[in-house]
């Protein structure tokens, strides 16, 4: 469904068989399919975490948590059934990959989940697709009815003796339940509010099993690793981020898509060479480098290799890969607001300085951005924010607060251009004052 | 677990690893606000209230959800912590309306308090405020949604602790609400748990709202006076123009063995005070009809009345029916004038339960009755017959809770599929009447396994197995097992080791039973010759008297020529045809005009378990304190009705009250508490250098004797008891132990969570709701 | 009588049989009764009730928990423009604006032929083609104001 881009740069493994029909069963077949997952049947668990802790991949969902180490947690003995889980929940702004998989790439998924059980030990893997995306919940449906055909999948598995088990689950709209311990109560059938941690699900998880949660695009790369090795893959990017990941480009360049480029490469470079530089001629302003979650950068703080520890140095995260892109005629606050206005819909309400601090900025900023705002109402931003900060049920706090208040620090003289009753000097006509929310 | 050490705000700290930090700080007085955080329900961690700071933790944490571990340092008071406090206030009182000067809850609203020790003086929000109206979602329960503040205390409480579900959170988000089980209303239990749990006042009580300031009410803690589970309950009572109002009836104390829980009629049913049809005036039959008249007239003509009847025909030509809601103190008193003054044994009272044959069948057993605590904390439950969930709404609490927090097992034995089947780790329902055979059978005896059916006997089979080494066990037991069959009860807790109970329907039939008011036995269910009374009362009418049944066929007969019926509708209970009471002098003491008053002669109008003071023994023993909270001018306490006809009859009322007989009598009142009267007498004596003494209306002194002369109620500390506390008492094992003749006189109330026997009638709380629920037509329940 | 069609009864009775407990198939059942009914009617509300052993208040807050589930009737083609941030900053406003135009109803309005409703929704992973909306689950990408009139056209003539 959507369009494919290429650059000279990517470096194709995750993205190898996109475009290559292999979604079905014959063609992944010929593209190496299903021979990492009896590989791993074949070494058994051990080294199948040693390989995978070699990799140094990195969870690509956004956290960056380290997958070998995460699969090791979980413990060997368990009276109660132990779950692999995939998260394909995808919905933070600016992130459009595990779509590119799960459309082009099925097969890979499945064969991450299967080689992630075999590795702790699960009989039964779980793979969660947002509600939005049905094109591709009735993909994978076909590609596990074709691997059960084949065998590949159920009672003795490629004859091994081993009984694995892979099921499609689908939402119904709703950011929250990406976070891990919300799709899992999405899965058992609740709302999807949060769960106290600790226990961890590696300890306590689905149904009060161990349970190994992973994103789509770190599940799909499981099988490169376990056939090129975990060196061959950990060379790829950089120290301590092995490999290669789907960067989302999005927003004012020329050439948005999907590229797969190794951890590390430069985001000036991204955006100049890979997206084509910015459109329509204008300027660079700023890029929010992972996701809409993440701090913002200015357009001179990008000379930066795109791996988890070099932006958290940056003062920002690498996340989820999103990388969006702002030219110089967009309104920083018009930004924030839609960004806060999503971070309002989306937050589950559980807890107080979410519900409350998200729907505050929100109802200031859109008064704000209409050209009724005080200088006050800067530093409030910045307040409530802050006070988010760190001290939510769930990480969703910190994100609604995070691009707020880098915003404010890094663009406080384009918020002060608003002020008292000054029309956006981004808009012709001046915002017009939106609705407040009517309550459901 | 092992204790560990840790550390708070410098002070080193000993308690068991894994125990909540919030517990832990509680415990030595460090105070670490929480909204969401509530004993015994699941955790939250929602209101972000109780974020403290831990060494070696990047981020705050919720104390109520961290366990303590050895070495854990934490600190409450540092200015991150004081601030995160302070900014979630803020984030509430954002959306959060102001209106505290009209709102229920301000006065003793948690937002408040917490705003004035952690909050702001400062408002920052300038936004509209969320606005929803007022909801009514049941005759008992407001919601306004502004207010509320998302803690979900009232969805865990009602799902978890109540059993019930009927309360949701819907939407997400700042839209996020509380909503009812069918749309637009609820369909519950009405237990008004939801509203007395809101830290706010989200959740308020039709029968409370927009009543008063919390501040304008006096509270008296004291004994409810509905069910037989004597729940305590503190009345919130304020000034009126006819004495003294309940306006609130709560435990928000969590003391006594309901902790914060009541049902309804525990938190509503006190309208029944105030109803319009209460009784404030003596009245006598004046050429046929009910005529207003003094009480010295009317006490004067019961008395003459009385005494005449006596002196010519004997005093079995008098009999008394006595009460299930009058004070221990009341029935002994009253069974004592029967036997003493009238020299009567006619004496009787509605029987919900039979008493006398657990007491005759523990004799020479090691079996002891169970108290209202033990059902908590046993860790194997056989319930046989009854359904708690309708009857006896705190044991069925007590019971859901012990399951749930302590993993107790719970085995259901009833011929109907009740609600706490769902708590039962197993339940064999079998056919109605074979109650004792399954309580047989489970003692061992294959020989009833006939009685029950296969079916049935293949559950209590494997419920047989199921039981075998149970410890801590407690034995609950219905009406439905009586006379000879309650041996097989017994049996059944002898071969477990388990505690017993037995199940009677109303706030003080226990204590009825346990003051003897029974033709055939004395206090403690001591024969009528026995010489513990006649020791200290003299010679008593030896034969047995005759029971209500016999007493209703005498006076159809003509033999009984006068009948004193306390607080009890026997026309109704016993279905007695009106004429046959035509002939008979009739007094009743009443709160109302019910079928059996308004047959009277003279109608006395009685205090209730609300105005007055003493004791009341709930089923399972346990002894509490009934203190007086409201007052009704122009009713009398029954005690002190039945001291005044004793005084009229000429009777030396000191041997009736044996003042100075005891040494623990302490100086409660019967009256005048709440005006002052009795404070202002004490001050007075103490000015005069006089020491106080009791007057004969004291029921206290009675309390003396009862302590001194019926078995298993000496033990009992009073000193606890006058501090609201309960007290075991074990008039069932302690003493001789005799059964009565009649054990088929045992009516159960048949009461439903909604209905309180008669008294339950007057109650327009309870009608509203049997009212709602008759005008939903099941087809339009759920919203359209 | 059930309110679904059998064939996604016996799909709902298989697909159960997957999950440790009854009710974990809960929200896709819903999103695909959903899909056949148009929206969560009581009587889908209730048949679902019984389906996962929960009480209708339960389902209801799940069902008012996830923004893709209504209790109220949609369009025959659902119009789902995204706004979000990456479609934004391509134009998604003046798009939603035109839609709203076009279509004569504003956000979650529903058109008086009962052929269109429209909704203003949030990202739905479209990012690197924006700005791009759902018509029911199709995803139409790359958007102008003219090529989101083509897609309309081409849905209102099916």
């Amino acid at each position: 469904m959507a369009d494919l881009v290429s650059h000279p740069d990517e470096v194709k493994v995750v993205s190898q068989r996109f475009g290559k029909g292999a979604a079905a069963m014959d063609r992944y077949l010929e593209l190496d399919g299903y021979k990492a997952v009896q590989k791993a049947l074949a070494s058994g668990p051990e080294w199948i975490i040693n390989e995978m802790k070699a990799s140094n991949l990195r969870g690509r969902g956004g956290a960056g948590f380290p997958t070998g180490m995460k699969w090791s947690f979980v413990p060997k003995e368990s009276a109660k059934p132990k779950y692999v889980l995939c998260n394909g929940d995808e919905s933070e702004p600016g992130t459009c990959k595990d779509r590119l998989i799960l459309e082009h790439d099925p097969h890979a998924v499945i064969e991450g989940v299967m080689i992630a059980a075999l590795a702790v030990g699960a009989k039964t893997g779980f793979i969660y697709i947002r509600g939005e995306y049905r094109y591709l919940v009735d993909i994978m449906r076909k590609a596990i009815a074709e691997a059960y055909a084949r065998g590949f999948l159920g009672k003795n598995i490629f004859g091994s003796g081993v009984d694995l088990d892979v099921r499609w689950h689908t939402g119904a709209g709703a950011y929250e339940v990406g976070e891990e311990s919300a799709l899992m109560e999405s899965l058992e059938g609740k709302r999807g509010i949060p769960r106290i941690r600790p226990p961890f699900p590696a300890v306590v998880g689905l149904w009060g099993g161990p349970t190994v949660i992973n994103n789509v695009e770190t599940l799909a790369s499981v099988p490169h690793v376990i056939l090129g090795g975990g060196e061959w893959y950990a060379k790829l990017g950089t120290p301590k981020n092995g490999g290669t990941r789907l960067f989302c480009l999005s927003g004012h360049v020329q050439k948005p898509g999907v590229y797969e480029l190794p951890l590390g490469y430069n985001l000036r470079k991204m955006i100049d060479d890979v997206g084509g530089g910015i459109w329509k001629g204008h300027k660079l302003k700023a890029v929010v480098p992972g996701g809409s979650s993440v701090p913002i950068l200015k357009a001179d703080e990008i000379d930066l290799a795109m791996d988890f520890d070099t932006l958290m140095k940056a003062g920002t995260f690498l996340g989820s890969g999103g990388v969006i892109v702002l030219d110089d005629h967009t309104c920083i606050v018009k930004f924030c607001l839609r960004t806060t206005k999503f971070y309002q819909h989306e937050s589950c309400g559980w807890c107080i300085p979410c519900r409350e601090g998200t729907d505050w900025m929100k109802k200031t900023l859109v008064r704000f951005h209409a050209g009724g705002g005080i200088k006050r109402d800067i530093d409030n931003l910045n307040y409530l924010a802050e006070n988010m900060l760190g001290r939510t049920f769930c990480p969703l706090g910190d994100a609604a607060a995070m691009p707020v208040i880098g915003m404010i620090k890094k663009f406080r003289e384009e918020f002060e251009a608003h002020l008292e009753g000054r029309p956006c000097p981004f808009e012709e006509h001046g915002a017009a004052v939106e609705q407040l929310p009517v309550l459901a | 677990m092992a204790d560990v050490t840790i550390t708070i705000d410098g002070n080193k700290v000993t308690a068991p690893a894994g125990t909540l930090l919030i517990e832990v700080c509680k415990s030595i007085g460090t105070e670490v606000p929480a909204f969401c955080y509530y004993p015994g329900l699941s955790l939250q961690a929602a209101c972000r209230m109780c974020l403290v700071e831990i060494e070696k933790m990047p981020k705050m944490q919720t104390a109520c959800t961290v366990p303590i571990s050895e070495g854990m340092v934490v600190h409450t008071t540092t200015d991150k912590v004081r601030q995160a406090r302070k900014s979630t206030l803020e984030f509430l009182l954002g959306n959060h309306p102001l209106d505290c000067p009209v709102c229920d809850a301000g006065g003793e609203c948690e937002l408040q308090d917490m705003t004035f020790s952690y909050g702001a003086a400062e408002s920052k929000f300038m936004e509209a405020k969320l606005h929803r109206d007022e909801q009514q979602w049941s005759p008992v329960v407001f919601f306004d949604r502004p207010r509320c503040i998302l803690c979900y205390r009232c969805v865990r409480v009602c799902g978890e602790a109540m059993d019930v579900w009927a309360l949701g959170v819907q939407n997400r988000g700042s839209a996020s609400i509380i909503a009812p089980n069918e749309g637009d209303h609820l369909e519950c239990e009405e237990c008004g748990m939801c509203i007395d749990i809101c830290p706010v006042g989200a959740l308020t009580s039709g029968a409370y709202r927009y009543k008063t300031r919390p501040w304008e009410m006096k509270h008296v803690g004291t004994t409810c006076m509905h069910c037989g589970d004597g729940c305590k309950t503190t009345l919130g009572v304020r000034r009126h123009e006819t004495g003294m109002q309940i306006v609130r009836g709560d435990n928000r104390d969590k003391s006594g063995i309901n902790g914060d829980f009541l049902c309804i009629k525990g938190r509503y049913a006190f309208d029944v005070t105030h109803s319009d049809e209460r009784l404030t005036q003596p009245l006598v039959r004046h050429e046929g009809r009910l005529t207003p008249a003094t009480w010295e007239a009317a006490l004067e003509l019961v008395a003459s009345t009385f005494k005449r009847i006596r002196d010519e025909h004997g005093g079995s030509a008098i009999g008394v029916i006595g009460s299930n809601r009058t004070t221990n103190e009341e029935n002994y008193l009253l069974q004592k004038f029967a036997r003493v003054v009238l020299g009567s044994n006619n004496i009787d009272h509605h029987r919900t339960a039979d008493f006398p044959a657990l007491a005759a069948a523990l004799k020479n057993t090691q079996v002891r009755t169970a108290g209202m605590r033990d059902v908590f904390n046993a860790k194997t439950i056989l319930l046989i017959g009854n359904n708690p969930t309708d009857q006896h709404p705190l044991l069925a609490w007590q019971i859901r809770n012990n399951v749930r927090l302590h993993k107790a097992r719970l085995f259901v034995v009833n011929a109907q599929d009740i609600k706490l089947h769902r708590q039962a780790t197993a339940f064999a329902q079998v056919p109605s009447g074979s109650e004792a055979f399954a309580a047989a059978f489970l003692a061992g005896n294959d020989s009833v396994g006939e009685s029950v059916g296969g079916d049935a006997r293949n559950a209590l089979l494997a419920m047989r197995q199921a039981l075998k080494g149970a410890e801590e066990a407690v034995v609950i037991f219905g009406s439905e097992i009586r006379g000879a069959q309650v041996k097989a009860a017994v049996n059944l807790a002898s071969a477990l080791n388990a505690k017993i109970a037995c199940l009677g329907d109303y706030a003080n039939s226990r204590g009825a039973a346990d003051m003897g008011l029974y033709p055939d036995l004395l206090p403690g269910y001591a024969q009528t010759s026995s010489e513990i009374f006649t020791g200290h009362w003299g010679a008593l009418p030896e034969q047995p008297g005759w029971n209500i049944e016999q007493m209703v066929n005498a006076a159809r007969d003509g033999q009984l020529r006068a009948l004193l019926c306390v607080g009890s509708n026997p026309v109704v209970r016993y279905n007695v045809d009106p004429f046959v009471l035509q002939k008979t002098f009739l007094v009743v003491n009443e709160m109302f005009m019910t079928e059996t008053a308004s047959l009277a002669t003279v109608v006395l109008p009685a205090a209730c378990a609300y105005e007055k003071s003493g004791t009341f023994t709930n089923t399972m023993g346990d002894l509490q304190v009934v203190k007086k909270a409201g007052d009704l001018a122009g009713t009398k306490p029954d005690f002190e009705i039945v001291i005044e006809i004793a005084d009229r009859m000429g009777f030396d009322v000191r041997k009736l009250v044996s003042l100075g007989g005891g040494t623990r009598a302490d100086m409660g009142q019967s009256r005048g508490a709440q005006t002052g009267e009795a404070d202002r007498h004490a001050v007075w004596l103490e000015a005069q250098n006089l020491e106080p003494r009791m007057t004969p209306f004291d029921p206290a002194a009675v309390l003396d004797e009862i302590q001194r002369l019926v078995p298993g109620y000496g033990e009992a500390s009073r000193l606890n008891v006058a501090a609201g506390n309960d007290e075991h008492t074990t008039a069932l094992e302690a003493g001789q132990g005799s059964a009565t003749s009649d054990p088929d006189l045992v009516v159960p109330s048949e009461d439903t969570l909604f209905t309180s026997g008669t008294l339950g009638r007057y109650s327009n709380t309870l009608h509203s709701v049997i009212e709602s629920r008759r005008k939903v037509p099941a087809d339009k329940k759920t919203p359209v | 009588m059930i309110p679904v069609s059998e064939q996604l009864d016996h799909f709902f009775t298989e697909k159960m049989k997957e999950y440790p407990t009854q009710r974990s198939f809960l929200v896709p059942m819903l999103l695909y009764a959903q899909d056949e009914l148009g929206c969560l009617s009581n009587q889908a509300v209730e048949y679902i009730a019984g389906k996962a052993g929960l009480s209708q208040l339960e389902v209801r807050n799940v069902i008012s928990y996830y923004s893709m589930l209504t209790t109220k009737p949609r369009g025959r083609f659902h119009v789902q423009v995204c706004t979000n941030i990456c479609c934004q900053l391509r134009g998604a406003e003046d798009l939603f604006e035109h839609c709203k135009q076009r279509l004569g109803i504003g956000h979650k309005g529903v058109t008086s032929d009962e052929q269109f409703s429209l909704e203003e929704v949030e990202c739905i992973g479209a990012c690197s083609w924006a700005p791009a909306a759902q018509v029911n689950y199709d995803f139409h990408e790359n958007l102008t104001p003219e090529k989101m009139d083509q897609v309309l056209d081409e849905y209102r003539s099916r």
